[in-house]
């Protein structure tokens, strides 16, 4: 399988503080991965060096098979043509309403027509489920929920194959956290998306992640599925799926009856 | 190692006369390919809109491509058509997709229109105005609390801002003031030689920068320099909510923040006034001392016989309302941004503007009210 997004021997460092030591990341083709971490570990200082927003010391970032730091411009550019980002707490526009939030990057494009413009923005509103009544407004009257999901629909406004998402259900109620995870598990089953995940939800990553790559300790201690990493013995690991949270993450997925039965089983016999 | 989704095979059209005229759609259909092909392709489509259509050979197509040919259909499905799966969903989504919304309408044009407009612009003054004096009533309250418990009055606020608006800005207005007093003092030497009136230049120099320049240039600096970031630095706390956490602590941010501001530049602008004033003086008694010959010494020794020293206190009074109008004004435009980046701008912008009219304006009241004190 080709890796979409490779992350090749990363350093980064803040002054004296290490915070990657020699990381090594592959993202498969069509999958979802998910980038678990403490606070301060380090998660979206990786999701910025993959966005070539920041510079990793050492190391390099390819993305579609381009090393970030030397590729020409013309590449950079097709290239963030092809992937869209959510950030954690949206960062739209605040100036633009919400429709011409969503219109701007297909409006940069310079090829479209404005009713073709007009009809493809109204159906990315409606694919994360905005409807028309808040098209005109700012982003300032919207809710947190409805921020990300605005975000969303400008993220996937060009159709992109490769998605980042930060935090994306942090900040959310969880009904609405459990809604906009649905969401893009339907959109991904749409659009054949890859997707980056950074979250420190359990929930979310059960429910979307079909590989965790896990950081701590400056370096990714574990990369693969759930039920691969749930039985690693290390102090994060465990304080994160056996915690009474992660127990209770676990417990409902046992519930619902789906592949990752064996995780919460595998977890479960793993403390006692 | 993949690449990036390179661009994919050219969308066309092929058309059968026999059978029954179809036209089958062969290439890649989306956002790629398209781009700068899509005027031709929507006319021809346009030209085959009334034909059955085959899209089941196609490459490719995404949303932009299913909403091109959505166009050229007139919003509907053509009679005969041939999907497959996959792209039913898709052109159902287009179908179920809403409209969207109008562009909000041009305002009509009516013979009314330039007295609403007028109308508008006095409704907004008038909403500044109030909430303009709200603000100073509240400073006002604010300062008699304090009077009632001074253990509140918030000096490291007062000080940290005089420190900013003060000692900050000491090196620029020295520069400017020192560069204007050279100018003046020029132009001035010029004129008096003609008539032989060199020594005049002290009065000059002295009436005009002790009672006008000094404390107008030094206010417009201020304003300039810490009336914008007074009026940012509320604007990015009303945005980021800080404003509402402070109320929630149970601190009132004009006690906290709009009062020590205003005090500060209350202390702080008059001192810059004096500073200015001995720059300014210093840049014209060196280019006196150049164009005229007048030393240093018999300068500043004719200084105070030909100054009477209440213009020096006007100066310093000037530069304490000054400081005041300043501080209100610029925590006035802080606190109505509205929480996006435009308003951001617009509001330092007006906040900057309004403060060196405000200063002008008042000079202008000062100079009628105070124009038989001080002139010799």
């Amino acid at each position: 399988m080709s890796a979409i997004v490779s992350v090749e021997g990363l350093w980064t460092r803040y002054g004296k503080q290490v915070i990657h030591r020699d990381l090594d990341l592959d993202v498969r083709d069509s999958e979802v991965l998910g980038i678990v971490g403490g606070s301060g570990s380090g998660k979206t200082t990786l999701l910025r060096q993959m966005l070539g927003l920041d510079r990793p010391m050492r190391g390099a970032v390819k993305v579609f098979g381009h090393d970030l730091e030397t590729a020409s411009a013309a590449d950079l550019r097709r290239m963030r043509r092809h992937w869209g980002v959510l950030f954690q707490h949206g960062a739209l526009f605040t100036a633009l309403t919400v429709f011409d939030n969503v219109a701007l990057p297909l409006r940069e494009l310079r090829a479209l027509p404005a009713p073709m413009i007009a009809d493809l923005v109204m159906l990315k509103l409606r694919m994360v489920g905005i409807g028309a009544e808040h098209a005109p407004k700012m982003p300032s009257q919207l809710s947190g929920g409805m921020i990300k999901r605005v975000a969303l629909a400008r993220a996937l406004a060009l159709q992109p194959e490769l998605l980042f998402l930060d935090e994306p259900t942090a900040g959310l109620d969880p009904e609405s956290g459990e809604s906009f995870v649905e969401l893009i598990n339907t959109l991904r089953k749409e659009l054949k998306l890859t997707v980056v995940m950074i979250t420190h939800d359990l929930d979310t990553l059960i429910s979307l992640a079909d590989r965790v790559a896990v950081l701590a300790d400056q370096q990714l201690i574990a990369v693969g599925t759930l039920d691969e990493i749930v039985n690693i013995r290390h102090p994060f690991i465990q304080s994160l799926f056996h915690g009474e949270r992660g127990q209770r993450a676990l417990a409902a997925v046992d519930g619902t009856g789906d592949s990752n039965d064996d995780v919460a089983t595998a977890a479960r016999n793993n403390i006692s | 190692m993949s690449e990036i989704p390179s661009e994919g095979e050219l969308p066309s059209f092929a058309t059968t006369e026999s059978p029954a005229s179809t036209v089958a759609l062969k290439g890649d259909w989306t956002l790629d390919t398209l781009a700068a092909r899509i005027p031709p392709l929507t006319q021809q489509a346009r030209r085959y809109s009334r034909r059955a259509w085959d899209l089941r050979e196609i490459g490719s197509i995404d949303d932009a491509g299913a909403t091109l040919l959505w166009h050229a259909w007139g919003a509907q499905k053509p009679a005969e058509l041939l999907l497959r799966p996959e792209q039913e969903a898709l052109f159902n989504r287009l179908a179920e997709a809403p409209k969207p919304p109008r562009a909000r309408r041009r305002r009509v044009w009516s013979a009314l229109a330039p007295v609403s407009r007028v109308g508008e612009r006095v409704v907004d003054i008038i909403d500044h105005l109030s909430a303009f004096t709200s603000l100073l009533g509240q400073a006002v309250l604010d300062v008699a609390r304090i009077a009632g418990n001074p253990a509140r009055m918030p000096w490291r606020e007062i000080s940290a801002n005089v420190h900013r608006t003060g000692a900050q800005a000491l090196p620029i207005t020295a520069l400017v003031s020192f560069l204007i007093g050279i100018v003046l003092s020029y132009l001035s030497a010029r004129q008096l030689k003609l008539f032989g009136a060199d020594v005049y230049i002290v009065d000059i120099l002295g009436i005009s920068i002790l009672r006008e320049l000094g404390p107008v240039l030094a206010a417009i600096l201020v304003a300039g320099r810490s009336g914008s970031s007074m009026t940012a630095q509320l604007g990015v706390m009303r945005v980021t909510q800080e404003l509402d956490a402070l109320a929630v602590l149970g601190i009132p941010y004009s006690l906290r923040l709009v009062l020590p501001k205003i005090v500060a530049l209350a202390i702080a602008l008059p001192l810059l006034v004096l500073w200015t004033d001995a720059i300014a003086l210093l840049g014209g008694m060196v280019a006196a001392g150049a164009e005229l010959n007048i030393g240093y010494r018999h300068f500043i020794s004719a200084l105070p016989g030909a100054v009477p020293v209440a213009n020096l206190w006007l100066g310093l009074a000037k530069g304490a309302v000054f400081g005041v109008l300043i501080g209100l004004v610029s925590c006035h435009f802080g606190l109505r941004i509205k929480p996006n980046t435009e308003s951001l701008g617009a509001g330092t912008t007006n906040s900057v503007v309004t403060a060196i009219t405000v200063v002008i304006l008042v000079d202008a009241i000062f100079a009628v009210a105070f124009s038989e004190v001080g002139i010799p």
